[in-house]
């Protein structure tokens, strides 16, 4: 009986959270456009800054190239360098 | 050795590269002088021993951040096969021009050359839509 009244000072994690995944390598993209704007924007955070891997899931190989996909899109004004609420 | 001749051993061997341009213009240009100008490259990569792939001139559009006091642009461009040596020579035409506002030139890897032929070829951006939902 005592043992069913034990209670657990921090709550237990009822769901567990997905896993991440790379989503170039799930969807078989090999190409990073830098001319494709709307689809890096899904990378950057309302100043414009790149998000990190912890929160896009990206393996390393495409982080790097998305990063470079932004640094040339910034070059040519496709994506601004610093703003404000972007989305 | 100079670049005239490594680029005519490039020729000959046949060792060409894919690049991409992509070339800002400024807005002050008409719409006669937008077409002319593309002629005038295209017809500098043709002469220099490149061949072009594709053209896509984006026309007028908003630049994300302001450049030379412009808020607008004309984008323009171009995929083409080239010997090495012709990028140098591209890029010393653009400085020298007054109109260029921007130029970038990217050499395309074997993912990006079929990327860029499927999207031409029509299954437009098919990765894109995919990976958005």
């Amino acid at each position: 009986m005592a043992r069913q009244e034990i209670k657990y000072l921090t709550a237990h994690k009822a769901e567990k959270r997905a896993k991440k995944y790379c989503r170039f390598k799930k969807m078989g993209i090999r190409y990073v456009d830098y001319k494709d704007a709307d689809f890096l924007k899904k990378f950057l955070n309302e100043q414009g800054k790149l998000l990190p891997r912890r929160i896009t899931g990206n393996s390393l190989k495409f982080q790097r190239k998305v990063a470079e996909a932004i640094k040339r899109a910034r070059q040519m004004a496709l994506l601004p360098y610093v703003t404000d609420l972007m989305k | 050795m100079t670049g005239a001749s490594i680029g005519n051993i490039y020729k000959q061997t046949g060792i060409m590269n894919n690049y991409e341009l992509m070339v800002i213009f400024t807005p002050v240009l008409s719409d006669d002088d937008y077409s002319t100008i593309q002629k005038k490259y295209t017809n500098f990569i043709k002469e220099n021993g490149g061949t072009i792939e594709s053209e896509n001139p984006w026309g007028l559009k908003s630049l994300a951040y302001p450049i030379e006091k412009k808020t607008t642009a004309l984008y323009w461009v171009m995929e083409y096969r080239a010997p090495s040596d012709l990028n140098e020579k591209l890029k010393i035409q653009f400085l020298r021009d007054d109109s260029v506002m921007r130029h970038m030139i990217v050499k395309l890897d074997k993912h990006a050359v079929e990327y860029t032929t499927r999207k031409r070829s029509g299954v437009k951006a098919k990765d894109t839509v995919n990976a958005e939902a």
